[in-house]
């Protein structure tokens, strides 16, 4: 099909045409098109339905503001809803249909609630859907979800991946039209690093849309000219296709680049890019949008902007009517009659609202003064005007200007107020700009070509000369000061049918208009009683008006009754590229154990703890599920012995003369009397007094320790440590630094750990149980002068060592440790069997504690020194965490043995119900215990210690289990220790 | 989004490098000290809506804590020293009361 | 008051809705009151309403110092689920999520109260832990929740990647009542109903000052006017420090950023709720299409109703990695609100060291699920001058004495 509507000049390229398709249909444009100008170029007015009462809409701006023109955009899974034709840059093979209805785009069946729209009142929802209230779930909701939204999702992953950046820069120049074009030449000219980012594919901002004349040569010819000598300056980047979306505290900013949205395929490049803009300076110069005026039917498909007709006409050379009226407030609406005139199409008639203007300077171009458009008519578009004079004009399009809005949306994003301005029926921006942010042009309220220009060059000079550069002389290029008078007019009086006000979704003026008479008169009980300004368009074109409506309802000035505020982001953004960066295993890396390759080789099935991944068993043939695997591990540990990577635990080195008292300050129990070449459990609380982390930490010299945290703190074990150390005890001469990774540590465990251990530590380390006694710890030498630390520490209960070396030997060492240990039938074990051996042993993890959990619940009350300060000490005392019936750790076995007990059980007593009040505690672990051959649980439970040899049920509500529990010792196995000591 | 300058290794870095830790100035009062000031230190922290003085540690870089004064309204940054000081430094008090001339003082 | 209902909405079609009035009347303040409440948010709403309905208290005026709702209560996102681990929580969200049942009927409202199904996500073996025992804590105290596997939440949830690459989806804590409102109905059904029992709502009314006479409340200042009451409650979450100031005394409290976001709206293509902890993250889609997005809070005391942007960017790349199909999609608007955050993460409703002053706050990112309950058991407080079994555990003395609520057990972030 040949561009039926395209009239020649303009900035697209005719010697490179494209072919794309609308809803199935093929059509042809050109490079520098637009979707919606090639639309218009090839006579296609209906583009889609509008939200709530699905009515026929057309295109009705030439940018980011568009409330009606919104696609599908691809096919597939790249699929785009809600995408701008306006805003959408023509390439070849272009897919775009229409969304939001059912049937075609032309007879949609939905549109059936146009005719119950006097009973669709704004907010007519909170009023019904209430009986019978069943209904309201089974009926009225799946109704009213089933007709929401807009486009639709492809429902499959993005294909496309996006990045993230980061830039610095003197000044950040937003919006390359001539008040910025100019700012980026004056102050790039000055040596300034200048960064200049303009939403467009083309800089020149209105530029590229009126036929003006800058420095004595066409508009659009003088910005070309202006980027030619930018892009030649070293200090300046010139950024197309970046909207700056956001303005963030200290001079940051947060812009969008549009990498390959305008190409077929991205093939491989990033679809978008993120960038974060590290600014001291910004100069704001994104011009200002134009508005509608609310009349009868005004969102008839070829209803269009005045500003935007010229735009399609001047730049993309196609023209929206062949028969246009054009109805204006203001003197620049008569700019789009004289374009037009220029580019010969027929004029129907331009109707002025206002009565003090200047005489018409068409004569032959038929006038209205003092009157306005009434109504439209035309079914699926625009065919009739008329007007409150009561004349019929026939017209195929309809050039409204209401007058223009500064574009001050970042002034904004930090708390900024906008200030009314009357003679330009207004808000500007307000006083309280973003730090370092000055604004030229048209965004300050400056409407007239000259003005943008000078402005421009002054904003220029001036961030040079803020930065200490000798700025040029003003050197601004020539160009007229056209008159730019308004007469404010909001809704036409008169008017007939529905106005509306915000098009996208369905706002109307009576809709403001009840929404005063409910009572919803703030401009945000507006907003969000009628849905105005909401939609995608964020209300560019339509907060104003509305606000001004409520306005006139009040009998209110506008500034009496609002402002208009704004927050991030200035257009939508699309999800992925706010979440640029590492995806799928990279999005949250894991950190891998020195053993991991080995284990990995033996078929180890792993787990994450801390972000380490971390063995959880180690399947032998045969072995068909993970409890046969943990049982065996477990048994094969206390019979023989086991091997663990422990590397995962937080170690923190701690030297320095107060090293002792350092330790003193952050345990609960002391360590200053602890000996060298001994090792002594420690209790860590939070200053509030509950339990915080628990450890070994080893006395290796005089003023040398090293402390041990569980995996899952021990970042932020080390980070309390500090804040003691720098801010608690600056006076203490002590040193941290952490060592987790710097060390591989392996558990050696069971009977015959010594035996194993023997074969690898070097000759002349005696490490028999009268010289290396349990809690004994020391520094030596193995497998033939390797540097280690043994610690003989338990957490099995068994006879039982840890050994540290350098964690580039760790995977020699957890080879050469099961070499030495294959005499002894040495199994590697995984966090499944250590699971079972500790609750065997009752030793409390996190499942214990909880954050919620005391010393005096653990039974460790006694471990709270008396005779020292210590982090947590004193609040530990406070009156309800050591009142009688706190809860206590015990064991509890069931009393019929072949039972299986679940963690998270509440204990109820006998004969109780199974209540809330009756809550006597709850089961934190369990484990079926292969030393002892049933079940075995921990809980808290209240008075736990005095009630040893009692029987109370284990209720579990979700897998609906009643089981009789005896309470014991939480210490199963070897209650005494010999184990561990022989 | 905070910019903030660390003070020990003077490297000014984004929030992304810092760790947030409180009020800062608390004095952490041992055994013997009334509850209530072990209550205070702990819970009813300052919580202005104005200048604030807080505890950061330079997380991903030194790793030191060092003292900020900063506006909680505006996010606006007075200045950065060094945590091991009872009270924060003449010129950064100076230059808040230049810019707040009603604020009532960090004490 | 006029009644709403479809007939109601016939008629006025017929002329224009010519026929409306206030939803809620505009009065003057009086120069006293019975009670005044401070702060006309969900909260201060809905415990003006309980003392009308439940305690016959009606000489009641609640202070607004900006425009009704528009604190946290059109801030959030809109989440009302009831599944918490520990009693008292569980007890007085539970009451709230089941007065929202029927709330629409009862303030002839619709708050479009919409009880789709919270899940909470499980993707670390520590959140299977965590969840479990929170159902089976649920169990015990009425609150109708399960443990799901990962096969079905895939059935509730079609659009979600369960066994994406770094954290499947290893089950979830699943509410089938739990689920969303619309947040700023919920405010204005409660004016509607307070005004219509006689109460006066005031608004662009700040409050500037606080009166007591020998320790005991006497009355505000305002931008109004001065205005005398025997019972006062501040309910004005992101300020309750500031209330408390002017009262004298400290709360347990510190102000931090919340954010959210919501993208352009599209046909439905999800029925549940999600929250995912591990990753910071929760979704849901609102009756109108948009997709609802929330994150955690920021860590540092912030006023400025905005957070930090790598955080939002942060909770966004999580969501992707468990939603991938929304990466296409738009981002519309972004906000952030003041949540009050206290030393356990729980609520605040309590006496004060001033008598007859009453103080609800600390609700972090939790309260709008909160709001009938909350303002149930406040008006309880207030009528009666002691707490109720509802608001027992939530005192302020519970710091000093050492008696957390603390939910981080079972959550990462609670909302």
């Amino acid at each position: 099909m040949t561009g039926t509507n395209r009239i020649p000049g303009g900035l697209i390229d005719r010697d490179k045409p494209l072919g794309f398709t609308f809803n199935g249909r093929a059509f042809q444009g050109f490079a520098g098109d637009t979707l919606a100008s090639a639309l218009i170029a090839n006579g296609q007015r209906l583009i889609g339905r509008s939200f709530k009462y699905h009515r026929p809409r057309g295109i009705f701006t030439a940018g980011p503001e568009e409330p009606n023109a919104l696609v599908e955009l691809r096919t597939g899974a790249s699929q785009e809803p809600n995408t701008r034709a306006t805003t959408t840059e023509l390439f070849e093979g272009l897919n775009a249909r229409s969304q939001n209805h059912r049937g075609s785009l032309k007879y949609d069946i939905m549109a059936v609630n146009d005719l119950f729209a006097r009973f669709l009142s704004a907010g007519f929802y909170y009023k019904t859907f209430m009986w019978p209230k069943s209904f309201w779930e089974r009926v009225y909701e799946p109704i009213i979800r089933a007709s929401a939204g807009l486009g639709r999702l492809s429902m499959q992953a993005d294909p496309d991946h996006y990045d993230k950046g980061f830039l610095h820069c003197d000044v950040l120049i937003i919006g390359a039209g001539p008040a910025g074009l100019q700012a980026a030449l004056s102050a790039g000219r000055a040596g300034v690093r200048v960064i200049l980012a303009d939403e467009d594919f083309r800089m020149g901002g209105r530029l590229n849309a009126e036929r003006c004349e800058v420095a004595g040569t066409g508009g659009a010819t003088w910005a070309a000219a202006a980027v030619a000598e930018l892009e030649s300056m070293g200090n300046v980047r010139l950024m197309t296709r970046t909207t700056v979306y956001g303005v963030f505290d200290h001079g940051i900013y947060g812009a969008l680049e549009r990498n390959t949205d305008h190409l077929p395929d991205a093939a491989g490049a990033p679809r978008q890019t993120l960038w974060r803009i590290y600014a001291g300076r910004s100069v704001l110069a994104t011009g200002a949008t134009e508005r509608s005026v609310a009349f009868g039917n005004n969102d008839r498909p070829g209803v269009m902007l005045a500003g935007a007709v010229r735009a399609y006409v001047n730049r993309y050379g196609a023209t929206p009517g062949r028969r246009v009226a054009v109805f204006t407030n203001n003197d620049d609406g008569w700019r789009t009659a004289r374009d037009l005139r220029a580019h010969g199409i027929e004029i129907a008639a331009v109707i002025d609202s206002r009565t003090d203007t200047a005489p018409n300077p068409f004569p032959e171009v038929k006038t209205l003064f003092g009157e306005a458009v009434a109504e439209t008519c035309g079914r699926g578009g625009l065919r009739e005007i008329i007007t409150t004079g009561g004349k019929r004009i026939s017209a195929d399009c309809l050039a409204v200007s209401g007058g223009w809005t500064p574009n001050l949306h970042l002034t904004c994003h930090l708390g900024g107020k906008p200030v009314w301005r009357d003679d330009l029926a207004a808000f500007v921006p307000g006083n309280a700009l973003p730090p370092g942010m000055r604004v030229a042009g048209a965004a300050a309220g400056q409407m007239t070509l000259a003005r943008c220009l000078q402005e421009g060059d002054a904003a220029g000079r001036a961030v040079a000369e803020d930065l200490g550069r000798a700025a040029p002389a003003a050197n601004v290029p020539k160009a007229t000061d056209e008159p730019a008078g308004i007469t404010a007019l909001w809704q036409v009086k008169g008017a007939r049918g529905r106005c509306w006000v915000d098009l996208q979704n369905d706002v109307t003026t009576k809709d403001i208009t009840l929404s005063h008479r409910e009572g919803f008169r703030s401009v945000e009980h507006l907003k969000r009683y009628t849905t105005l300004g909401m939609a995608t368009d964020q209300g560019k074109t339509s907060n104003l008006p509305g606000l001004a409506l409520m306005a006139e309802a009040s009998g209110k000035t506008i500034p009496e009754t609002g402002t208009t505020t704004f927050r991030p982001p200035y257009v939508p953004v699309a999800i992925g590229a706010f979440g640029a960066g590492a995806k799928g295993a990279g999005f949250k890396p894991v950190r891998l154990t020195p053993s991991h390759e080995w284990a990995r080789d033996r078929g180890a099935v792993f787990t994450e703890a801390g972000q380490w991944l971390r063995a959880q068993w180690y399947p032998q043939p045969g072995e068909t599920d993970w409890r046969t695997s943990a049982n065996r591990e477990a048994q094969t540990t206390r019979n023989a012995v086991g091997i663990c990577d422990v590397t995962t635990l937080g170690k923190i080195d701690i030297k320095g003369r107060d090293a002792a008292a350092f330790l003193n300050l952050v345990y609960t129990n002391g360590f200053a009397k602890l000996p060298v070449g001994k090792v002594r459990y420690g209790l860590m609380l939070r200053e509030d007094g509950i339990v915080y982390d628990d450890g070994t930490t080893s006395r290796l010299g005089e003023n040398h320790f090293v402390m041990t945290t569980t995996t899952a703190n021990a970042g932020l074990v080390y980070q309390r440590l500090e804040f003691a150390r720098q801010c608690l005890a600056a006076h203490l001469d002590v040193h941290l630094i952490s060592v987790t990774d710097g060390w591989a540590q392996f558990a050696v465990a069971g009977p015959e750990s010594r035996a194993l251990l023997q074969k690898i530590v070097d000759a002349g380390h005696d490490i028999s149980n009268a010289a290396f006694p349990y809690m004994a710890c020391g520094e030596m030498t193995v497998c033939g002068g390797i540097r280690a630390r043994l610690f003989r520490i338990s957490f099995s209960g068994e006879l039982a060592y840890e050994i540290a070396v350098p964690a580039r030997y760790g995977d020699s060492m957890i080879r050469a440790l099961i070499a030495a240990g294959e005499p002894f039938g040495v199994a590697p074990y995984g966090t499944e069997a250590l699971g079972i051996m500790r609750i065997e042993k009752g030793h409390p993890v996190a499942a214990e504690l909880t954050g919620q959990t005391t010393a005096r619940m653990l039974g460790m009350a006694r471990m709270v020194s008396d005779k020292k300060d210590c982090i947590g000490n004193v609040l530990s005392r406070r009156p309800e965490m050591t009142a009688p019936g706190q809860p206590r750790l015990m064991g509890f076995r069931p009393v019929d043995r072949a039972q299986m007990l679940t963690a998270g059980a509440h204990f109820i007593a006998r004969g109780a119900e199974a209540v809330t009040e009756n809550d006597q505690g709850w089961m934190t672990s369990v484990a079926w215990s292969p030393a002892l051959g049933h079940s075995v649980g921990l809980g808290f439970i209240a008075r736990g210690e005095d009630r040893i040899g009692e029987v109370v049920r284990a209720w579990d509500g979700l897998r609906k289990t009643d089981i009789e529990v005896e309470i014991v010792s939480a210490h199963f196995v070897d209650p005494e220790g010999e184990r561990l000591r022989a | 989004m905070l910019m903030l300058e660390c003070p020990c290794c003077g490297v000014k870095g984004e929030e992304t490098e810092f760790t947030p830790g409180g009020e800062a100035h608390l004095k952490r009062h041992g055994p013997g000290a009334p509850d209530d000031d072990f209550e205070g230190y702990l819970f009813r922290r300052k919580n202005p809506a104005g200048v604030h003085f807080e505890r950061w540690r330079h997380a991903n870089g030194c790793g030191k804590w060092f003292h900020v004064a900063r506006c909680t309204v505006t996010l606006e940054v007075f200045g950065t020293y060094p945590a091991q000081t009872t009270s924060p430094p003449a010129d950064i008090l100076r230059r808040i009361r230049k810019k707040r001339p009603d604020w009532e003082g960090w004490r | 008051m006029r009644r709403y209902s479809v007939f109601a909405i016939a008629r006025e079609a017929l002329r224009h809705h010519q026929g409306w009035g206030r939803a809620w009347r505009a009065p003057e303040p009086k120069s006293r009151y019975d009670v005044i409440i401070v702060g006309a948010g969900g909260h201060g709403l809905a415990t003006a309403y309980y003392l009308g309905k439940n305690h016959g208290i009606r000489n009641v005026a609640i202070l607004e110092k900006g425009w009704l709702g528009g604190g946290n209560t059109g801030r959030n996102t809109t989440i009302i689920r009831s599944n918490y681990l520990q009693d008292p929580s569980a007890a007085l969200y539970e009451k709230a999520r089941s007065l929202y049942e029927s709330l629409s009927q009862e303030l002839n409202y619709n708050i479009m109260f919409s009880p789709r199904g919270v899940m909470m996500l499980a993707q670390t073996e520590h959140e299977v832990r965590g969840y479990r025992r929170t159902a089976r804590a649920n169990a015990l105290q009425g609150v109708e929740t399960e443990f799901i596997g990962p096969q079905r939440v895939k059935e509730l949830c079609p659009i979600m990647n369960v066994s994406g690459p770094r954290y499947p989806v290893l089950g979830a804590l699943w509410q089938p009542r739990g689920g969303t409102a619309r947040h700023d109905a919920v405010a204005w059904g409660y004016a509607r109903a307070c005004s219509d029992m006689g109460m006066d709502i005031v608004q662009k009314c700040e409050v500037t000052g606080i009166r007591t006479e020998r320790g005991r409340v006497a009355g505000v200042e305002t931008t109004q006017g001065a205005i005398d009451c025997d019972k006062l409650a501040i309910a004005v979450a992101g300020h309750s420090g500031r209330l408390a100031d002017m009262a004298g005394f400290r709360l347990p409290i510190e102000s931090v950023a919340l954010q959210a976001l919501v993208s352009e709206p599209i046909k439905p293509c999800m029925d549940v709720v999600v929250m995912a902890n591990t990753v910071h993250g929760y979704m849901s889609q609102s009756d109108k299409g948009e997709m609802v997005i929330g994150g955690g809070t920021d860590g540092f005391n912030n006023y400025t109703q905005r957070g930090s942007f790598h955080h939002i960017e942060e909770t966004v790349r999580a969501l992707i990695e468990t939603f991938p199909m929304i990466s296409r999609l738009r981002m519309l608007r972004q906000w952030g609100g003041i949540v009050d955050v206290t030393g356990d993460r729980s609520p605040i409703i309590t006496t004060t060291p001033v008598q007859n002053l009453f103080m609800n706050a600390g609700w972090g990112t939790g309260g709008f699920k909160a709001i009938p309950g909350s303002g149930w058991a406040m008006a309880e407080l207030m009528a009666k001058g002691e707490p109720g079994p509802l608001a027992a555990a939530f005192g302020l003395d519970r710091f000093a004495e050492g008696r957390f609520i603390d939910e981080s057990v079972a959550a990462g972030v609670a909302h």
